[in-house]
């Protein structure tokens, strides 16, 4: 896995989109997290990122909701447009 | 006529609930798996001449180990073998949810999948090939519309067929790629040799799967220790090579599996159009709009629960009384007054103690099938979480807790909202801190008693603050001692906004009520009976009755039952508190419900309730106590020994006479402890 450099999905513009390098939580919130589709290389798109409001992103699809310390634990690079885009995630814009 | 077991799985939010209540009609029974507090439902359903017992699993992401739900859903599957495993995708969102599938899929089990929700899909522009998809995963699909009842008829159809079919094994599996794949085969070797009761019960290759993930249940349930230590190198050396727990890398492999079926089998042929849930979600959780709405949806809550109800609520009192009066009037007069007595104050005012609750529960649970059903709750949940976190609890234990100041027994009920086991308890234990309707009449009764008229409103504002103040401690008491336990960080789906069905809004209300009658009161009734005559018994002779008024013979049953004895009996447990033995006698009198403390005093001070009976009780309150005393009993009052309704209902929805018992005990001894010091301070300052 080839290291770009990262940083915190809660420094993400609203409307940009990113992907998920890895999350730094204990195993419990890591794997719950896999299973609602937060794996890695996953692209993430934030919804709203609201200063202090709601921090909402959309991932494979679904629209998600994290605490802004969750925000801050999942670490992200920037996304190789296209590449690895779902066709399937069915965002507007 | 066959009977077979059918499970439904699914994700949140994936219209579970609405094909389960589609597919068994009001035929459901509610309760609870053994020793956990979660939810279960079972319903049936027939269809040609099978007989379905249908399960409602509780809706989950994944199967992991890590909570309750998902064990829970994962051991029924496991332990009792259901014959069909329905699998309820949202189709709009398929990649998320088929993860769950590839686990039922791990997990071997016959497996349905029903595609929920296909109209919404097809409006996002998605086109399934059915039948190719069908062969990639194994499993018949039937798309359906839930909500419309669409597809319902095919998926019965589909699950009978797979009951009949012969059960095959699967062509394709999921692969994890060489290096798991290596680990694994290595594990599974150990496991057939080495654990053949375990093999036979779960599949070689799904334990192998769950002890690479280190999933705690099945690493405890491994006796052998070389399998162990195998594990441990392989976790060891998968870490090594991809720098993740193996869960996450094997999570990731799950999804590649998906997303490869989906790529060959799903087209998308128009772009997405504008999400209106977006639209709707700019208004309704802005930053500066969000609490006021979800202010102005909470009153509205409580307003059509209390102020709605209270015209049933009315009626419903009307009935009993008429009822009593005319058992009253046609008696025979002078023959088995005691039956009489036990019919008129005990059955009627147990029942009608019971029923009084049920317009409360049935628009409290309409409200909350409402707030559910549209989306709207994850919402709430978000808007309050910022400050419920701050003391330890879920955002959504903000209404089970708003709904207290009405009254605890819908509030506890309401806390089923809850997902998490250890936040549902905490918020159980210190619901009834919030003030309710019934202690209401008790500070409106002492209040003017002792305070002058500027010190009424914030009096009142003091006693209420108390209680969410101390509700506060407690959480943060529980969290740190009995219910200890990371807070979970908060992630939460955002379901698209959708239309209620009043089909599934009413039978949510239906259940609700139904079920409060039959568990809760049925204790309620029991209880109060038992209350009445202990108030009633034993009666004093008939000469010392003889001479006396009306309101002076009710004193002196009253004095001379066991309620009446008792109070004296603790009069000097109560002395330092400053109450007396008629403090004490209300006091118990009102475990039955918190109002009775205001008509026992009325009792026991032998002032008659009709004509300004309320003035003259202030007037003797004031005679014989000081305001301090009567500042320590709205103190005990508010949180002393919660109401008999409160207890069945706590006993329950927790499950256990255990939790019932140690919120009745604490609550009591907190209340002791609290209205000690303040009395006795109170004491040496004046």
């Amino acid at each position: 896995m080839e290291q770009k450099y990262t940083q915190p999905l809660s420094t993400v513009q609203s409307g940009a989109s990113v992907k998920l390098a890895s999350i730094a939580a204990g195993r419990g919130l890591n794997s719950r997290l896999a299973s609602m589709g937060l794996v890695p290389n996953t692209v993430i798109t934030v919804v709203n990122n609201g200063h202090p409001g709601p921090f909402i992103i959309s991932v494979k699809g679904s629209r998600m909701m994290l605490g802004r310390g969750m925000a801050q634990k999942i670490m992200v690079c920037p996304c190789d447009h296209e590449e690895h885009h779902s066709r399937l995630s069915g965002q507007s814009e | 006529m066959k009977n077979i077991t059918v499970a439904l799985a699914g994700n949140p939010n994936s219209g579970k609930t609405t094909i389960f209540n589609f597919l068994t009609g009001a035929r459901q029974h509610v309760g609870n798996y053994p020793g956990v507090t979660v939810e279960k439902k079972e319903g049936i359903c027939k269809y040609d001449d099978v007989e379905m017992t249908l399960v409602d699993l509780p809706g989950t992401y994944s199967l992991t180990a890590f909570s309750v739900e998902e064990l829970v859903a994962r051991n029924f599957i496991i332990r009792k073998r259901p014959d069909v495993v329905v699998d309820i995708v949202d189709a709009s969102n398929i990649e998320r949810n088929l993860y769950l599938a590839t686990q039922l899929i791990e997990m071997n089990v016959p497996l349905v999948l029903a595609f929920n929700m296909s109209d919404v899909a097809q409006q996002k522009g998605l086109v399934f090939n059915i039948e190719q998809m069908s062969q990639l995963l194994e499993a018949p699909i039937v798309p359906m519309i839930g909500n419309k009842g669409k597809g319902k008829k095919e998926l019965l159809d589909a699950v009978v067929k797979t009951v009949r079919r012969e059960p095959t094994l699967r062509k394709h599996r999921i692969n994890y790629g060489e290096e798991i794949e290596h680990e694994l085969s290595a594990l599974v070797t150990l496991i057939v040799d080495k654990e053949q009761e375990l093999t036979g019960q779960y599949g070689a290759r799904w334990l192998a799967v769950k002890l690479l993930e280190q999933d705690d249940d099945v690493t405890e349930k491994v006796r052998d220790r070389e399998i162990l230590n195998a594990v441990r190198r392989s976790v060891d050396h998968l870490k090594s090579i991809f720098g993740d727990e193996p869960e996450v890398v094997m999570a990731d492999r799950r999804y590649g599996f998906i997303s490869g079926a989906c790529q060959e089998t799903i087209k998308m042929t128009v772009e997405s159009r504008h999400n209106y849930s977006d639209m709707i979600d700019a208004i309704v959780i802005n930053r500066i709009l969000g609490l006021p709405i979800f202010l102005i949806l909470m009153y509205l809550v409580f307003f059509l629960t209390f102020k709605i109800g209270a015209y049933p609520m009315g009626w419903l009192e009307m009935f009993f009384e008429w009822a009593s009066r005319a058992i009253a009037h046609s008696w025979p007069a002078d023959s088995a007054v005691w039956l009489k007595s036990l019919l008129i104050d005990g059955v009627i005012g147990g029942v009608g103690g019971v029923l009084v609750f049920l317009p409360n529960i049935l628009l409290l649970f309409m409200a909350i099938a409402l707030l559910e059903d549209t989306g709207y709750m994850a919402r709430a949940a978000f808007i309050m979480d910022r400050i419920m976190h701050k003391i330890g609890l879920h955002g959504k234990s903000f209404i089970p807790m708003l709904i207290g100041f009405g009254c605890s027994v819908p509030a506890i009920m309401a806390t089923r909202i809850l997902e998490n086991r250890r936040s549902r308890l905490t918020t159980i234990m210190v619901i009834p801190l919030m003030s309710c309707g019934a202690r209401l009449t008790i500070y409106a009764l002492m209040i003017p008693a002792f305070f002058a008229p500027r010190w009424h409103g914030p009096m009142m504002w003091f006693i209420y603050l108390i209680g969410i103040a101390l509700a506060i401690i407690c959480i943060k008491i529980l969290r740190l001692t009995l219910l200890q336990g990371e807070t979970i960080p908060f992630v939460m789906e955002l379901p698209p906004y959708r239309v209620p069905t009043l089909k599934s809004v009413a039978i949510h209300m239906w259940q609700r009520g139904w079920m409060y009658l039959r568990k809760a009161g049925t204790i309620i009734l029991v209880i109060s009976v038992l209350l009445w005559l202990a108030s009633s018994y034993p009666k004093p002779s008939e000469e010392t009755l003889a001479n006396l008024d009306d309101e002076q013979a009710r004193q002196t049953v009253l004095e001379h039952s066991v309620i009446g004895r008792l109070g004296r009996a603790i009069e000097p447990a109560i002395k330092p508190l400053g109450f007396d033995w008629k403090i004490g006698t209300a006091l118990i009198g009102a475990t039955a419900a918190k109002e009775v403390f205001v008509s026992q005093l009325a009792i026991v001070y032998a002032v008659g309730s009709s004509d300004g009976g309320t003035t003259t009780l202030r007037e003797r309150l004031r005679a014989n106590y000081t305001p301090l005393t009567g500042f320590c009993i709205m103190l005990f009052c508010l949180i002393y020994a919660p109401c008999v309704a409160t207890v069945a209902m706590t006993k329950q929805e927790t499950h256990s006479w255990r939790w019932a018992f140690f919120q009745f005990f604490a609550l009591t001894a907190l209340a002791y402890l609290l209205t000690l010091i303040v009395y006795q301070l109170g004491n040496a300052v004046a």
